[in-house]
């Protein structure tokens, strides 16, 4: 399995759902297109679900770090949710763990938004 | 002991193939399921640097995949025909200013997982790279 895309409306927050691999070619690039989709749709309030992410490398890493910046810049906010061990370890070894508002449930992150 | 041996194209394919093959020695070596992650996200950067940033993806240029167990674990040589780059020049990912950088993780990646890494310019041209991954019970 590649890499799955698929995003939803709860409230105002657009969830992103992601799974399979988010790595250097077709799965980065899905993240990326999908996110900036949004952003150009005006959604300033996005929240990535990574729970079936089974595998990142660093090209998927700073997609995520791209995301977070361009929903930023355009007065937006990107936050992470569900995250598995091994993504865990990845944002911990990379310090983006400080970077990154990160939540294990959606209702909570959905209304950190707000 | 089990080895591979093969030169790779410059191409995103070749990182399927490198992990597979790499894979394969590390299961056969006896490599639990998340020491395998490891060995996997490893080889995986050492050989996007090999093609992306050595090679330049040229289709003149060859990745050339060592990779044999040894007695304790495995050990991965990868080399490109590039023009070699100082690792003193890499900006440090972990320094506040660059946290936000788009790229420059891959080799604080492949250090966290393997045990040993070793990185020279090859004369006239080229990178080397050198990993060391032990079984669990014997580093």
């Amino acid at each position: 399995m590649s890499i799955q895309v698929t995003s939803r409306q709860v409230g105002d927050v657009s969830v992103v759902d992601v799974a399979g691999r988010i790595t250097l070619g077709e799965g980065a690039s899905a993240l990326r297109e999908t996110i900036r989709g949004l952003v150009a749709k005006g959604q300033k309030k996005i929240l990535l679900n990574l729970g079936e992410v089974s595998y990142i490398d660093s090209s998927g890493i700073g997609e995520l770090v791209s995301g977070f910046t361009t929903v930023a810049n355009n007065g937006g906010s990107l936050k992470l949710l569900n995250l598995t061990k091994r993504v865990q370890d990845l944002l911990q070894i990379t310090k983006l763990y400080t970077v990154f508002d990160i939540f294990d449930r959606e209702t909570t992150a959905v209304a950190s938004f707000s | 002991m089990a080895s591979v041996d093969t030169y790779l194209e410059s191409n995103l394919q070749s990182v399927d193939i490198a992990e597979t093959m790499v894979l394969g020695l590390a299961q056969a070596a006896g490599f639990p399921e998340e020491e395998l992650h490891k060995i996997s996200m490893a080889v995986r950067e050492t050989i996007v640097n090999a093609v992306v940033h050595g090679n330049r993806y040229s289709a003149h240029k060859k990745v050339h995949l060592q990779a044999r167990q040894i007695q304790n674990g495995l050990a991965v040589t990868v080399t490109d025909e590039g023009n070699g780059f100082d690792l003193n020049s890499i900006p440090d990912p972990l320094a506040e200013e660059n946290l936000l950088h788009q790229s420059g993780r891959g080799i604080l990646l492949i250090r966290a997982f393997v045990d040993e890494f070793l990185m020279r310019r090859l004369s006239p041209a080229g990178t080397e790279v050198k990993l060391v991954k032990y079984l669990p019970h014997s580093s």
